[in-house]
């Protein structure tokens, strides 16, 4: 297998040191040391997968899915489409488990860090639990109460790892259901050596009125690089989840591949928000599914920034009649960076409805793509669904392209699709330079209008942060 | 002090082609100068390379600002040096909020020095100025909400240029056929409102085919254009009523050159750049 230069420099860096550097932040140049009390070594197997297991104290029938999964990684070839990915998959860390205390104070935290947070405006505990400080007392308080009000509704909001042990009738009847370790390479590298993620199962007919957070999860262990979330939305249920966060991520290794399988049944409706910035050496390879039954509503709001490829294309089944699918996607690609980002909805029966808007931004040789699947299976009359996908080229030397696919077995459809490229125009620009805006100021208030779309969806809070995101990204690009 | 933006021999071409021919126009502040002239003839040439716009190439020729080199600034230092042009097709940019839009322009024009990243205008304070300003100018609240020029009918356009006008205050500013496309009482009502919100301490540049917008705006001085140069200049309003009764054809007749280069510019295949 092919080393790759930048990735080998990165665990090379990890490897100098007794403890393992927990993060990388890029640009910033940031990295911080915690003490591991386990590290498993370099590499995959199925010494490396039964260790992860005994480590966790899994259940026999997890350790089983883990192995099976790891001969289904092995036997699979990489993907021949999207980005070109050069990962030793022998060099890489799949297991770290952090010491209980991290012994570190937000004083530790370097300046930049601080400043960073404070211009993308995040409240302080966030702040101090993304710094990799153990403190989260405040934020603490914050679960502690809301956990108790909906732990009375029956709401389970836990991370993964604790389901399997304290819930594991409930996951085991839906784990991997979604998204099976065949599904492909990377979904069966994440079932081998899963750890961490959200597990969330919502009770018949429990609305929860305000988003779930991530990063509010007690006892999460650090945000992994293979992390496994499950959502059950039962019956009549409703939940917004959010997770991740525009600060830049940290991540011990170059590779995070996650599975997300999200259940939404009869009548239900879900809403998940994603908003990532990864370390510019990152494969960010994630798979992202839901089934959505009977007159349910899933929907899909996915933000990529950062990471050298990623790869990812959130999904909707719509299985029974009147399920409705939406996935809003924005790309932001910078220089070095390659957007593979997208769609897919799947109509497996009558009277469903789908919808896809994808907006990306390409700049400084950035690369932003669109691939997008629409299927209609056999039957499915009367089926809707509708791709939007609209590119902003901000220079010269960035570059956008769109792979939409359309596979339709039924007749009786309706399908459009739109799409357009644009460049920042000469004439907006001057228009608002004329105004007294700078170059910088008026090409960030054009892609932040471009964007608006999308982020008027995210709650307040996020879109507070991704518009500032925005401004940070843009800054001194241009003139 | 008395201020002044000053246009000597200004050449300018577009796309490599000359449109202007050597301008020499003088604007002291508080001063209404007229500019008309047939379709064509480099008016709104002569508004873009006074604004900076990239495609208009000085080749020649000089423009001040009390002794300021404008030729050197670009458009976001001219627009914070005081100068405004009110365009005849603003550009739409979808998403963009007309208050954030103005909220940037009004910060950056009030404070020249601001460089990116620092304060803007806080936003109470913003919000009340700029309703008050829409109220003085009948213009409904919910348009502060809307994207810049999207989907803008033309009179909701030019009533745009005119509120952020009104926010900029600049020194010195170009209206480019403010009133085209609008019906009479559209006209007078812009005529008005130009003059409300203190068009009288501004030096006005108005570029019209008609004197109705002029109502309001007595200008101090007309001047006419004619194939990229200003040809004729005549006190008050007078000139002005004469061309737009009985048109351009006394003057083309009197500068036979002029009239020369400016069918050679009217040739088809054309961009219509320079109306």
């Amino acid at each position: 297998m092919a080393t790759d230069l930048n990735a080998s420099k990165t665990t090379a860096a990890v490897g100098d040191a007794d403890t393992a550097a927990v993060g990388e932040i890029n640009k910033y140049g940031f990295h911080t040391e915690t003490k591991a009390i386990f590290k498993a070594r370099k590499g995959v197997d199925a010494e490396i997968v039964n260790q992860i297991s005994d480590m966790k104290d899994e259940p026999e029938w997890m350790r089983k899915f883990r192995l099976d999964a790891l001969k289904i990684f092995e036997s699979k070839p990489m993907p021949k489409w999207g980005g070109s990915i050069d990962i030793d998959f022998q060099d890489i860390y799949y297991y770290l488990k952090p010491t209980e205390e991290q012994g570190k104070t937000w004083d530790d935290v370097p300046q930049e860090i601080k400043d960073t947070f404070e211009k993308l405006g995040i409240p302080e505990a966030e702040k101090k639990f993304l710094a990799g400080v153990k403190a989260q007392f405040e934020s603490e308080v914050v679960y502690g109460s809301l956990k108790e009000e909906l732990g009375e509704q029956g709401v389970i909001f836990t991370d993964t790892d604790t389901a399997v042990r304290e819930h594991s009738d409930l996951l085991r009847e839906y784990f991997a259901t979604i998204i099976p370790p065949h599904d492909n390479k990377f979904a069966a590298l994440n079932s081998a050596v899963w750890s961490g993620g959200s597990f969330i199962y919502i009770p018949k007919g429990v609305k929860v009125d305000f988003p779930l957070q991530a990063y509010f999860r007690i006892n999460a262990e650090n945000m992994g690089q293979f992390e496994r979330t499950l959502i059950i939305v039962d019956e009549g249920a409703e939940i917004h989840y959010v997770e991740g966060c525009t600060a830049p991520m940290y991540t011990t290794e170059s590779l995070h591949s996650a599975v997300v399988e999200v259940i939404c049944k009869r009548n239900s409706r879900c809403r998940y928000t994603t908003i990532q910035n990864w370390a510019n050496n990152i494969y960010n390879l994630v798979t992202k599914r839901a089934v959505a039954y009977q007159d349910a509503f899933m929907d899909w709001v996915d933000g990529n920034l950062g990471s050298r490829l990623t790869m990812k294309y959130p999904a909707v089944y719509l299985m029974e009649p009147g399920a409705r699918g939406e996935i809003l996607s924005i790309a932001f690609a910078s220089g070095g960076q390659h957007q593979d980002a997208g769609a897919k909805i799947v109509h497996c029966a009558p009277n469903t409805t789908g919808q896809i808007i994808s907006k990306s931004i390409s700049k400084n040789g950035g690369r932003a793509s669109y691939r997008g699947l629409v299927r209609v299976e056999n039957g499915a009359k009367g089926a809707k669904s509708s791709v939007v996908c609209d590119a902003l080229i901000l220079d010269a030397e960035s570059q956008s392209d769109t792979y939409p696919y359309i596979e339709v077995a039924e007749q009786d459809v309706t399908i459009g699709h739109e799409a357009s490229v644009s460049r920042i125009g000469e004439e907006q620009l001057f228009y608002l330079t004329s105004r007294g805006l700078s170059e910088a100021e008026a090409s960030t208030l054009i892609v932040n209008g471009f964007i608006e779309p999308l982020v008027k969806e995210l709650p307040m809070e996020y879109a507070v942060e991704m518009n500032r995101l925005i401004q940070l990204q843009m800054e001194g690009s241009v003139g | 002090m008395t201020e002044t933006l000053r246009i000597t021999n200004l050449h300018v071409s577009v796309e490599g082609k000359p449109i202007l021919h050597g301008v020499n126009l003088k604007m002291t502040r508080g001063e209404t100068h007229a500019l008309m002239g047939p379709n064509g003839s480099g008016k709104s040439t002569l508004g873009m390379a006074i604004m900076g716009h990239p495609k208009y190439e000085v080749t020649q020729g000089a423009i001040t600002l009390n002794d300021a080199n404008i030729l050197e600034m670009a458009p976001n230092e001219r627009a914070r040096a005081g100068l405004f042009m009110a365009f005849q097709r603003p550009v739409a940019i979808p998403g963009v909020k007309m208050a954030d839009f103005l909220r940037h322009a009004t910060t950056n024009v009030r404070n020249p020095e601001r460089k990116e990243g620092e304060d803007l205008i806080p936003m109470r304070e913003f919000r009340k100025e700029l309703r008050s300003r829409m109220e003085q100018l009948s213009i409904d609240p919910e348009f502060a909400r809307r994207y810049v020029n999207d989907g803008f009918s033309g009179g909701e356009m030019k009533r745009a240029e005119i509120l952020q006008l009104a926010m900029l205050q600049p020194k010195f500013a170009i209206l480019d056929e403010t009133d085209s496309g609008l019906d009479a009482d559209a006209v007078r009502l812009a005529s008005l409102s130009i003059a409300d919100i203190g068009g009288a301490d501004m030096g006005l540049l108005i570029i019209t085919h008609h004197d109705k917008l002029l109502e309001h705006n007595h200008p101090d001085y007309t001047h006419v254009m004619l194939g990229g140069r200003i040809v004729e200049t005549g006190n008050g309003v007078e000139l002005a009523k004469e061309l737009h009764d009985h048109g351009y054809d006394r003057i083309r007749g009197a500068y036979p050159d002029a009239a020369a280069n400016h069918e050679a510019m009217e040739k088809p295949n054309q961009t219509e750049i320079a109306s």
